[in-house]
């Protein structure tokens, strides 16, 4: 199965100019994404799967253990129901 | 004092409502149709709200729908960067008037119900309003945009929660929200009519946590807990002047919906002040906020950085006194004033309606 994963489309994500942070919006709900959880949702437009976001992330920041902390991540949100 | 940003928006766009819920929690008083702002003036509000760090709007009455000029109110919210959800009793909501509203960016949609069989829905309402509420629920989910039903629980309702959960499913609901009254301006007149029993809120509870089980996340139930009967101050407003802020339809900004009924408050107007002035520097949003304001026993418990010390209306409409603990508490000095009628008898279920449009 190839996962190319969306956000909900209940859930939009969203920079925060006023405290510099980004943010999931939903219904009743605002999620703050901590470091670089928004960069990573921002490939998440249907068009990549898991492994070409990995693999993006990986060439745009060298060293950083994206290979397991991303998929990782991905599935955790998929379970809030926020990216499917 | 740093203050932090607000992250929300409550716009109340209009007093006005074709029901007259024996709950509704609006002040008495209502506003009148001609003293609202106007879409322009909310479009100023929206843009300075966002620049003060709001992110979320409710665009709430009385009825919104009433606005013939709520696409473009939508409009605005969207444009200045605010996710902008629609809180509706359904009345008035069409297949044009759908596809207006989501064309305009609207992000999300609460419809209101008042009970699950339509003549006791209506009787609650205090206006035919059933069929509207079944069309609303068809037109919201075909829309395809996130659909929370509500219902604001209370004696004559509170039996029928299967019902209720079992209307919502089938409404297409994506979220259910059980809240339990609020005594607050209009709803304050109708409480002997209103306030549940103990054993009704043990029996909803234990419907509560049966259906969550069947429904696996797959429809998400919000139980908003009755302050009175748990004998537990609300974590009010998550805070005065914290998280939240209210426009009333004429541009009064308020740190929460009922805050106008409290006596010297003296709330500033969008009209005259600059949003980010009234957050920040007005009086009326820096009266109880934080926790400098406490007397005991909130000063010394370990709840006040919970519960806030609960609700400030609700003191004032008890106590006369803004400033004392919250008689829902149970550790209040006043809490008699609650448990109380918690534990008299009951009387009948009839309410008074309001009369006339404001």
């Amino acid at each position: 199965m190839t996962w190319r994963p969306v956000l909900h489309r209940s859930v939009v994500l969203r920079h925060d100019r006023v405290r510099g942070i980004d943010l999931l919006l939903l219904p009743e709900r605002v999620v703050v994404l901590h470091g670089s959880a928004g960069r990573v949702l921002g490939l998440c437009d249907g068009s990549r799967a898991v492994d070409d976001i990995v693999a993006e992330l990986g060439a745009r920041y060298p060293g950083a253990p994206v290979a397991g902390e991303v998929p990782e991540f991905l599935t955790a949100l998929r379970k809030e129901g926020w990216l499917r | 004092m740093t203050v932090d940003p607000p992250w929300a928006l409550l716009a109340e766009l209009t007093h006005g409502c074709p029901l007259r819920c024996g709950y509704c929690s609006n002040p008495v008083e209502l506003t009148g149709r001609s003293r609202e702002l106007g879409a322009d003036q909310w479009s100023d509000v929206f843009r300075q709200a966002a620049a003060l760090g709001v992110v979320q709007t409710h665009l709430s009455g009385g009825e919104p729908l009433l606005r013939r000029d709520l696409p473009r109110i939508v409009a605005a919210a969207d444009t200045a960067g605010l996710y902008t959800q629609l809180v509706t009793s359904g009345v008035g909501l069409g297949d044009r008037r759908m596809a207006e509203l989501v064309e305009a960016g609207l992000r999300s949609v609460q419809l209101s119900v008042q009970h699950a069989d339509p003549t006791a829905s209506e009787r609650i309402a205090g206006a035919r309003s059933f069929a509207a509420k079944e069309r609303a629920a068809r037109l919201i989910s075909a829309s395809g945009l996130p659909f929370g039903l509500n219902i604001v629980l209370h004696r004559a309702n509170l039996d029928a929660l299967d019902e209720l959960i079992d209307l919502g499913l089938a409404w297409g609901a994506d979220r259910i929200e059980l809240a339990h009254t609020q005594f607050h301006g209009w709803a304050l007149r109708n409480r002997a009519a209103l306030l549940p029993t103990r054993e009704q809120v043990e029996r909803a509870r234990g419907v509560v946590v049966r259906r969550r089980e069947l429904l696996d996340g797959v429809v998400e139930l919000v139980w908003v807990a009755p302050d009175w009967v748990e004998a537990t101050a609300k974590p009010c407003m998550g805070g005065w002047g914290a998280v939240s802020l209210t426009v009333a339809p004429d541009g009064t900004v308020l740190p929460c919906p009922a805050a106008a009924a409290l006596p010297g408050l003296d709330p500033p107007n969008v009209r005259v002040r600059e949003l980010a002035w009234i957050w920040r520097e007005s009086k009326a949003f820096n009266a109880y906020r934080g926790e400098s304001w406490m007397p005991e026993p909130c000063r010394g418990c370990a709840l006040r950085s919970v519960d806030h010390g609960g609700c400030r209306c609700q003191a004032h409409a008890l106590t006369g006194d803004a400033a004392r603990t919250d008689p829902a508490c149970r550790h209040a000095p006043d809490h008699h004033l609650v448990r109380d009628p918690v534990h008299g008898p009951r009387t009948g279920l009839a309410y008074a309606h309001r009369e006339g449009a404001p």
